[in-house]
């Protein structure tokens, strides 16, 4: 096993990967926090701002998917293969959301119909929440293991197990986070009666995650006790989910006197921080087998070979400057209050 | 049905339509940059135009290309599971990379490119350009590698059995230069850039023959000419070199193209034909001894045949395998043919007079695009039974736990959802071509006096 300042490579990747889906759940995030919000917004001049708030960047954002299933596919091909085979229906589902959200950005502006217009909200609004949902009921999937039986088989192949009450809590949770993400950040690129509106909204939007959060909580402790086992193990990993209400404490306050750059900050430290917290819950395990934990699929026995990771590892630590640089241009590039001009969807 | 075939229907299907919008976008992006460049060396508001118009039926190739593309990278996934534990060693490196490098680059600077003419300064844009440009490039050399490594695996090891087996990487560069990545990837851009080119010749060929926006498409249609001849002609030199490697790598492929059984015989080159798989036998028109010429230069040498495979490390479609070759082939030096006369025509002056040359122009779009198409077709189809060459075939590579059911599930959505974008997109392009590139440059002067 090679080491990197005393930590093996797997666990390596294991970071990394942990940081592009944080990077994708933050940024995407607002992305579809925005779109799940469309149709609360009523003129058709405010739901063009919106969509237009999000069109220079959400394709960039884009890319922390691209490269974070590429990351999982490079470096834990088991784990890739086993997640996606066994969650076949809420991944296909997920995907075709995501091509439909993306005709919908692309097309909703380009006819001044109305149908044509309003045809295209609802998709664009129904994909956002659909995708959102969905990744969070992946997650919950995780949380709970799979039935895995030898060679990474998964044997509870029925078509809708995949929608159980508690994947549904973990999908519900993630959609208030991304639209409490969403509502900020739609409030950071809005002015006049329609940022009045998203205030409002964003209200709407805390309420949803603090009572879905809750339930979901409560129901992990309760039913799935065994996810909690690290923590009894290590009381200090507490620090993180105390560290995550903190964060989330801080939005209303924030957001109440205007200062939306840091609420967007804090909402995100939440969203990272309860990855995190998945994440400690999870580690070394990926998936854990409900059938036997030999089965199981771990970060050691789903990584690629040592060689590969390292080779990897060199691609991010040359990649990721890279990439922050250009995410750091376009960002500054579209800074400030969405105007619309010729180029605007 | 069958969930290896359905599981290869869907695949086939998904990466078909996706494969009709990254070549666009090289090919156009290629022109883009052109146009911006010129602009910005003489100045002339003309390549400007051009260049905004471009940009607009860039945006729609790229959006669907990217949204059909991020199937793909999860589709390997959810029904190839085998394979992608078998692969993910090798071939993930490979995605990872075209992620970081490549899509990274692109999917940023496509934000500054599409919204940021009023923002930044013009040779901000044009470096975006330049930028967008280059990341589709990257993206397409990343994943021809990862293809050409299923067809001529290198820099490998195999570690475990049966379920469990999987190749492991012993040496990145001889993974990434496998014998045909270089070959394939000159081959596969040169295609991608002549699908873009082609469309700008078709688009601006349709404004001259209805006498509009005349000054400013003659010149688009002259970059456009000059870009297509360079590649079509490079598709010939690419394209042979491809086959040699075929000859020495992949036998069986090659003996399909041809529809050569025999085992040690010369084979002919067919410019058309039929394969009888039962009787073993062509019937077309064809110079005997032809690809033994090609290969070896020599019209006797002994050309490597079918049946020295056994039945079941053979590709079965041979028919298959010759025509989409062949079409392939046919229409590469059609489009020689087109370019070189459409040259012979300016020089003579008469370029933008012959209204049947414009005509022919206006619909060869579509030929570049059936090339891309069945060359895959042909390199897919021609490596079968297996999905890693003489590795792992393809029946034992598909997701165990996934029933008929979810695909035929999954299959339906697909052709539901891309038939939709499909018609969206012909639609949506058409209209903008309709509109024309004035009218888009008139509604900035409105919008930026209002």
């Amino acid at each position: 096993m090679e080491y990197f300042l005393g930590v093996d490579y797997p666990t390596l990747w294991y970071l990394v990967i942990g940081l592009l889906f944080s990077g994708y759940a933050i940024l995407e995030g607002f992305d579809f926090g925005a779109g799940a919000w469309h149709l609360f917004l009523r003129k058709d001049l405010s739901r063009r701002i919106a969509i237009n708030a999000i069109a220079p960047v959400w394709d960039a954002n884009q890319v922390w998917l691209v490269i974070g299933g590429g990351a999982l596919f490079a470096g834990f091909p088991v784990m890739y293969a086993t997640m996606l085979s066994a969650m076949y229906v809420p991944f296909m589902l997920f995907l075709m959301f995501n091509v439909l959200r993306a005709a919908a950005i692309k097309f909703r502006s380009a006819e001044e119909m109305l149908w044509w217009r309003k045809t295209w909200d609802y998709v664009y609004s129904i994909s956002s929440i659909m995708i959102s949902f969905l990744l969070g009921v992946v997650l919950g999937n995780i949380l709970q293991g799979f039935a895995l039986g030898p060679n990474y088989a998964y044997q509870g192949g029925m078509f809708f197990s995949f929608l159980n009450p508690y994947a549904i809590m973990v999908g519900l949770t993630t959609l208030s986070l991304f639209m409490t993400q969403g509502a900020i950040y739609l409030l950071l690129k809005t002015e006049g009666k329609l940022h009045v509106r998203l205030t409002f909204l964003l209200k709407k939007g805390m309420l949803f995650f603090i009572i879905s959060f809750g339930i979901t909580t409560l129901y992990t402790l309760v039913f799935i006790p065994e996810v909690t086992e690290n923590f009894r193990e290590n009381p200090l990993y507490f620090v993180v989910p105390i560290i995550s209400f903190l964060a989330v404490a801080n939005v209303p306050r924030l957001a109440s006197k205007k200062r939306y750059m840091l609420a967007l900050v804090f909402s995100s430290l939440t969203m990272a921080f309860l990855l995190i917290l998945v994440a400690l819950q999870l580690y070394p395990t990926l998936l854990i087998s409900t059938i036997d934990p030999k089965y199981s699929v771990t970060i050691y026995n789903a990584a690629s070979s040592q060689k590969s990771l390292g080779i990897m590892l060199t691609i991010v630590v040359i990649g990721t400057p890279l990439l922050a640089a250009y995410f750091i241009f376009l960002y500054r590039t579209f800074n400030g209050k969405v105007k619309l001009d010729d180029t605007s969807y | 049905m069958d969930v290896e075939i359905l599981a290869r229907i869907q695949f086939a299907f998904t990466i078909a339509f996706h494969y009709i919008y990254p070549p666009l976008s090289i090919g156009i992006g290629l022109i883009m940059v052109l146009t911006e460049g010129l602009y910005l060396k003489t100045g002339n508001k003309e390549y400007e135009i051009l260049t905004r118009f471009w940009i607009k039926i860039f945006a729609l190739t790229f959006g669907i290309g990217v949204a059909t593309g991020i199937i793909m990278e999860f589709e390997f996934g959810t029904n190839w599971a085998v394979y992608s534990r078998y692969v993910g060693d090798i071939f993930g490196s490979a995605l990872a990379a075209e992620g970081l490098f490549a899509f990274g680059l692109e999917s940023t600077f496509l934000g500054v490119l599409l919204f940021g003419w009023n923002r930044v300064k013009p040779w901000v844009h044009f470096v975006s350009t330049v930028g967008v440009f280059l990341g589709s490039m990257f993206s397409a050399v990343w994943i021809v590698v990862a293809n050409s490594w299923q067809q001529t695996p290198a820099g490998f090891h195999i570690v475990g059995e049966g379920l469990m087996a999987r190749a492991e990487v012993t040496d990145f560069w001889a993974m990434v230069f496998n014998p045909s990545s270089v070959d394939r990837i000159i081959h596969t851009w040169q295609g991608a850039i002549l699908a873009g080119a082609f469309l700008v010749l078709s688009v601006h060929a349709y404004y001259i023959r209805k006498g509009r926006y005349i000054q400013i498409s003659k010149k688009a249609f002259k970059i456009a000419l000059v870009v297509a001849t360079i590649f079509s002609l490079g598709q010939l030199v690419s394209g042979h070199s491809s086959a040699d490697g075929v000859a020495v790598n992949q036998p069986a492929k090659l003996a399909a193209m041809e529809g050569h059984f025999e085992k040690s015989a010369p084979a002919d080159l067919y410019l058309l034909g039929w394969v009888d798989k039962d009787k073993q036998k062509v019937t077309g028109i064809g110079i005997p001894g032809g690809l033994s010429f090609l290969v070896h230069q020599d019209f006797k040498a002994p050309i490597t045949g079918l049946n020295s495979f056994p039945v079941e490390d053979r590709p079965s479609q041979v028919n298959a395998v010759f025509q989409f070759y062949h079409i392939m082939v046919a229409i590469g030096m059609a489009l020689i043919g087109l370019s070189l006369f459409a040259c012979f025509m300016w020089w003579r002056g008469k370029l933008f007079e012959t209204k049947w040359l414009l005509w022919i122009f206006s619909f060869a779009v579509i030929l570049p695009q059936i090339a891309n198409q069945v060359g895959w077709f042909a390199a897919e189809m021609g490596r079968q039974p297996w999905v890693v060459y003489g590795l792992l075939r393809t029946n034992k590579a598909f997701s165990q736990e996934v029933t008929s059911s979810h695909i035929l599930f999954s299959l339906i959505l697909f052709l539901v959802v891309y038939s939709i974008l499909f018609v969206l997109f012909i639609y949506m392009v058409n209209k903008k071509i309709k509109h024309g590139p004035y009218e888009e440059a008139e509604k900035t002067v409105n919008f930026t006096t209002v």
